[in-house]
């Protein structure tokens, strides 16, 4: 028998400022924009106080956490399950690679050239796949960059399988650490208000839920697919153009297969339901793996324990565990 | 073409396996004017409804808007130039407020043209279309959350998601079913305002009694084909209907017979 039951609760302070015009203090100010901060000044604060190479993996976290925003965005605001994160990687590192080896163009000119060849070329060859839904896009994307790959190491064009080495580095000093942190969280901030507050988020969203009534809407489907792709291919392709110039080199590691995995594990460890989510699974995932280096490529096996334990016992995911805790509190009462 | 007539149906055929859910089905209808269909369940009225807004491929057959040959063009073409449906199991965005679940459809192209190609200020607009079609602004309806709405004013949402592209033909899908006498009573009105402001209205419809009030005429399918159109008040004394219906021989059909009841 059961005789107590939890009850959960806003704070106040919750909903006093759950509409604009509530806001009258400091308090309820920093509430809103409290979490926000937090995050923006933990990662500005990083390079500081990490020891060097702790720093490298900084740069290598915020590349993931790129590609996990991306995937967060397409998987739960336009409900196209990427599993091809390695394709935009590859194709904008091979890109912005070949751009500064073969034309001797500079990094500020190859990366954001890459980013957006990058991200017209992995749209293109999207195209044909995107009136698939659900578990079908999921299996041809994740399919994409395997057979990349293999093209590349059969035909050994761009290097095969040595790739393209001697590339202009990007330095691991604070200005590019900076860089890639700003540019993160740019990027997040800009695709969550994407979603939450343009009127083009909720044609994406429609696109996820009810295709039948944006169809009718006289909008076109497979178009806003397509912008929605190019948008998480900027993304993919920018992170996989910086990826190529901290190494100094382009190959087929570009397109393993942990860019399209964990960027999924990400989602499901940090929660769908806010593009926060896959940002925050990423800031945890990558770290640990990184200190389980020594276990090679075992880490996957750790990426799947932490994947199925989210998915067995803890649904909601991280975040919006951590954000009910900060807006609600919960009691027991007697029923 | 005659330019009264916006909507030609020739001859139009959708097979699923070995059931043929609409067989040669044609009709024209005059612009202003509100066609009733009706027949018994799975006789192929949503299917036909999905045939002319073009959500489904076509087997055979042709249809024109305003004259032009749409037959082949994707649903969204279809919206875009004037013709557009409402959906027999409405889905809409549970946890946003009402007046949001009309941005997409006044984002679109021919929603901009409407106003001049504006951009305009969409929430101000999603939110006088509500109130035209009964969402009481005074009373915050239009910001509750559609997941909390009634039928009836889901119904009403629905539509209204239409309204927002101006269009000039819709095709309702049972627009009226699951609501209360008085909660259709109250949307009559409204279907007879829109026909006012000049929209031709297609409406698929098991409330019989209530549709012939508005209709000025009625196609009846019966196994996906049509078996009679007319004038609602002579569409029972056709032999094939009746036999539809009541799987009998004519004898007497009053308003009062019980498939006009209020809710069949
Ligand atoms: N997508 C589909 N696949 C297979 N069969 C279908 C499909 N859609 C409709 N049918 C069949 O076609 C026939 C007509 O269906 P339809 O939905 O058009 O009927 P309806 O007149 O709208 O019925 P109701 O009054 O129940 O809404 C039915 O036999 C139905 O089972
Ligand atoms: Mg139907």
């Amino acid at each position: 028998m059961q005789d107590k039951r939890k009850e959960r609760i806003d704070r106040g302070v919750k909903v006093r400022s759950d509409t604009i015009y509530a806001i009258s203090s400091m308090k309820e100010i920093m509430y809103l924009i409290g979490p926000r901060m937090g995050l923006v000044l933990f990662l500005l604060a990083l390079p500081l106080v990490l020891p060097i190479y702790w720093q490298k993996v900084v740069s290598i976290t915020a590349v993931y956490a790129l590609l996990a925003v991306s995937f967060g965005f397409l998987s739960s605001y336009v409900g196209l399950v990427n599993l091809g994160g390695a394709l935009f990687v590859g194709v904008g590192g091979y890109i912005s690679g070949l751009l500064n080896s073969a034309y001797g163009l500079p990094l500020y000119i190859s990366i954001p050239a890459a980013t957006l060849l990058g991200a017209l070329f992995c749209t293109l060859v999207l195209l044909p796949c995107l009136p698939l839904r659900g578990i079908y896009f999921a299996i041809v994307s994740f399919v994409y960059p395997l057979a990349a790959v293999r093209i590349i190491s059969a035909t050994g064009a761009f290097g095969g399988t040595d790739g393209i080495a001697g590339l202009d580095m990007i330095g691991s000093g604070y200005g590019s650490q900076y860089f890639i942190i700003v540019t993160l969280l740019l990027v997040t901030f800009g695709v969550s208000r994407l979603v939450s507050a343009e009127d083009i988020g909720l044609i994406f969203r429609g696109v996820k839920d009810n295709e039948q009534a944006i169809k009718a809407s006289g909008l076109n489907l497979t178009m806003y697919k397509a912008v929605a792709v190019f948008i998480g291919a900027l993304i993919g392709s920018f992170a996989g153009a910086w990826l190529a110039h901290l190494y100094g080199w382009v190959g087929m590691s570009l397109m393993a297969t942990d860019f399209s995995i964990l960027p999924l594990a990400a989602t499901v460890v940090g929660g769908t339901s806010t593009i926060y989510g896959p940002l925050v699974g990423t800031l945890l995932l990558v770290p640990i793996s990184e200190a389980l280096r020594d276990f090679g490529t075992l880490r996957i096996v750790f990426y799947s324990v932490a994947m199925v334990f989210f998915v067995v016992f803890w649904t909601e995911g991280l975040l919006i565990y951590i954000k009910r805790k900060y807006e609600q509190f919960e009691r027991w009462v007697r029923v | 073409m005659n330019n009264k007539i916006i909507l030609r149906v020739e001859n139009v055929s959708k097979s699923f396996g070995g059931i043929k859910a609409v067989s040669g089905v044609s009709f024209e209808l005059n612009r202003g004017e509100i066609m009733g269909v009706i027949g018994p369940n799975g006789s192929g009225k949503t299917t036909l409804n999905n045939l002319i807004t073009g959500f489904i491929k076509k087997d055979g057959g042709k249809v024109w808007f305003n004259g032009t040959d749409i037959t082949n063009w994707p649903e969204h073409k279809i919206a875009d130039a004037g013709l557009t449906r409402t959906f027999q199991v409405m889905r809409p965005y549970p946890t946003l407020p009402v007046y949001k679940n009309l941005i997409p459809p006044l984002y679109s192209a021919r929603a901009r043209r409407s106003v001049g190609g504006k951009q305009g200020d969409r929430k101000a607009r999603a939110i006088d279309l509500l109130e035209e079609v009964g969402f009481e602004r005074d009373a915050q309806v239009p910001y509750k959350l559609a997941g909390s709405l009634p039928l009836g004013y889901l119904k009403r949402l629905e539509l209204c998601r239409c309204l927002a592209l101006r269009p000039e033909l819709i095709v309702c899908d049972e627009i009226f079913s699951g609501l209360s006498a008085s909660e259709i009573a109250s949307m009559l009105p409204l279907m007879e305002k829109l026909r006012d402001h000049g929209i031709t209205l297609i409406m698929v419809e098991h409330r019989l009694r209530e549709l012939f009030r508005i209709a000025n005429k009625v196609i009846v399918l019966n196994f996906g084909e049509k078996i009679a159109e007319d004038e609602p008040k002579h569409i029972f004394s056709n032999e094939k209907v009746h036999q539809a219906y009541f799987g009998g021989e004519v004898t007497y059909v009053s308003e009062d017979n019980g498939l006009f009841a209020s809710d069949q």
